[in-house]
């Protein structure tokens, strides 16, 4: 098919615009991930040249109980922070979204801690869970706790990160309360007029409706928690006792402490993977979710 | 009319009079969490004013007895902290990705918005694709990379990627561009506007408020890292703020110096509260919009 000339030069156009995105995605993501995949299959200490040993890193890991416990402590984490921290900026959202005195200094006191993240959040928290003089024992000794060691004690340390998760729900809240403003308000008046309670307003009409967002912060949230880093950098090391081991600081270590790169890559390799397959799982799920509501509702 | 604006008025009173238990519980519930949330910021403020040694009084004070500004000066005199260089370092990583993104992303996103060609929707799918994935998968072969360039310990490699456009930012600028009529640009190539011309001088001013989005998450973004920091400076004098801040945690300091260091996060708070206060509107627009955080 012969294409004419302004299609050409729209064509050119659009390439000239996209360039830098283009040359970024080939040296910053493609590259990468097809070199990280190659490395994944070779011995790598940087100082040799990569060395070629087929899947003996994935058999290796497969045997690597440090690999097992950063995946077994990743999850533990993910599972208990995003449903709780998803949970709770959606009760939260909904108590802002009413008429209530003060919602705009409530929202803003909310939603500022998540915008400091990163390593002043970490030095925080670690600071208010001392055990000699931080905040959060000396207000837990007014309900009768004893002191906990926080980060020296296995059994707290991935708590007391759990807990710091808490603090940044800010965010999420304010995404939730975008999705509760937009529901139309017809379509709750109707539902009170058909007599349905708070519970049940929420569940047939409110929650079908900020599914989209729900699903949105849901992978959004997981994936982040998947990589957890900077706290077990900062605040554990890994420990005590590597309860706090997360995945992609197993990857730094091994990388650039360990100086394996190849085995790190396999690793890196095997998070890609997991990220995928989450993602796919979660929007095929949602696809039979949505067309389920939508099929019922008439 | 008057009928029925008169009821909805004794109705609105009615309501008024009686109270709304669930809504008081709620109204409770979110001073509590309020104040929980609110807490470890004034802990931070109060620690950072505090002497050494009211700093480990049991129970803490919520109010320093003595205000030891003094703290704030140690940090930029204290030679082995190097708190002043390392400021600096994040705030010229910080402002040229903000740079690098406003303008490379707004470019790519002009492109996406509006020209068409075969495969514009494959090349937007990447992008997209792109979001999901994660810098600790593509980390080791970037690293690689810019080692052999000679850029490890220098502030280049957490600099330079942002020149190459992000996927965030294009997707949330393609939506904006998208919306902008047709006609203007049909007049601009009327008046003889060159395609970059129309991107420059058309599109970018009538884009205040969302580049302005960008430009605030793109610096929170590099203002908060620390994994890239940590796999490319060495020195202590090329360090950025979470870094240095990281470091200091785990020198060796006879007693751990928690007034010092909740001087340094709060110094380096003080640019998010900054721009939280000039651009509060914005951030929950940007946030509202993107469901970035």
């Amino acid at each position: 098919m012969k294409r004419s000339r302004e299609e050409r030069r729209e064509s050119r156009n659009f390439y000239f615009f996209i360039s830098p995105w283009l040359i970024g995605f080939v040296v910053f993501a493609l590259f990468p991930v097809l070199a990280s995949l190659y490395y994944s299959f070779t011995e790598f200490d940087i100082i040799h040249a990569p060395r070629f040993i087929g899947l003996d890193n994935y058999t290796e890991l497969f045997k690597d109980d440090q690999f097992w416990n950063s995946i077994k402590v990743t999850l533990k984490y993910t599972f208990i922070s995003v449903p709780l921290t998803l949970f709770l900026s959606l009760i939260f959202a909904m108590l802002i979204n009413q008429k209530i005195p003060f919602r705009g200094l409530f929202r803003t006191a909310m939603y500022f801690p998540s915008m400091i993240s990163g390593v002043s959040m970490a030095l925080l928290w670690f600071w208010v869970f001392n055990p000699q003089a931080g905040l959060f024992n000396y207000i837990l000794s007014f309900f009768g706790v004893d002191t906990i060691n926080w980060f020296l004690d296995e059994k707290y340390a991935m708590w007391a990160l759990i807990i710091m998760s808490f603090w940044g729900l800010g965010g999420g809240m304010l995404i939730f309360l975008a999705g509760l403003q937009g529901v139309p308000a017809h379509l709750l008046e109707a539902a009170r007029l058909d007599g349905a309670g708070r519970l049940r307003t929420f569940w047939n009409v409110t929650f079908p409706l900020i599914s989209p967002v729900f699903l949105f912060q849901l992978i959004i949230g997981l994936i982040e928690s998947f990589q957890v880093f900077t706290q077990a950098y900062t605040i554990t090391q890994g420990g005590p006792n590597y309860s706090t081991w997360f995945y992609v600081y197993n990857i730094y270590i091994n990388a650039f402490k360990n100086f394996r790169y190849g085995y790190a890559s396999a690793m890196a390799w095997i998070l890609l993977i997991a990220v995928t397959i989450i993602t796919f799982i979660i929007m095929k799920l949602s696809n039979r979710y949505v067309y389920y509501e939508g099929g019922s509702e008439r | 009319m008057s009928g029925i604006a008169l009821a909805k008025e004794q109705s609105v009173k009615r309501r008024k009079t009686k109270v709304d238990v669930p809504k008081l519980i709620g109204f409770i519930i979110l001073l509590a969490v309020t104040v929980a949330m609110i807490m470890p910021l004034w802990f931070m403020i109060s620690t950072s004013l505090k002497t050494t040694k009211e700093m480990f009084v049991y129970p803490p004070s919520f109010i320093p007895k003595y205000f030891a500004w003094e703290n704030f000066k140690e940090l930029f005199t204290n030679s082995e902290i190097k708190f002043g260089r390392q400021y600096m370092n994040s705030l010229i990583v910080g402002i040229a990705t903000v740079i690098g993104t406003v303008f490379s992303s707004s470019f790519v996103a002009f492109g996406f918005a509006r020209y068409r060609a075969r495969g514009s929707n494959f090349f937007f799918i990447l992008v997209l694709s792109t979001l999901m994935l994660p810098y600790p998968a593509i980390m080791i072969p970037q690293f690689l990379l810019f080692t052999k360039l000679g850029l490890h310990d220098s502030l280049l490699p957490l600099i330079l990627p942002s020149f190459f456009a992000s996927a965030y930012m294009i997707f949330l600028l393609k939506q904006f561009f998208s919306t902008l009529p047709n006609e203007l640009y049909d007049a601009g190539r009327i008046d003889g506007c060159k395609e970059i011309r129309l991107y420059w001088t058309l599109t970018l001013p009538l884009s205040g408020p969302v580049l302005a989005t960008v430009a605030i998450f793109s610096f929170l973004w590099s203002w908060n890292d620390l994994l890239t920091p940590v796999l490319y400076l060495d020195s202590q004098e090329n360090f950025t703020l979470p870094i240095g801040m990281a470091a200091m945690l785990s020198s060796k300091f006879r007693i751990a110096p928690w007034n010092l260091m909740m001087a340094a996060s709060l110094l380096s708070v003080l640019p998010v509260v900054a721009l939280f206060a000039i651009a509060q509107k914005r951030f929950v627009e940007g946030i509202v919009l993107t469901g970035i955080k």
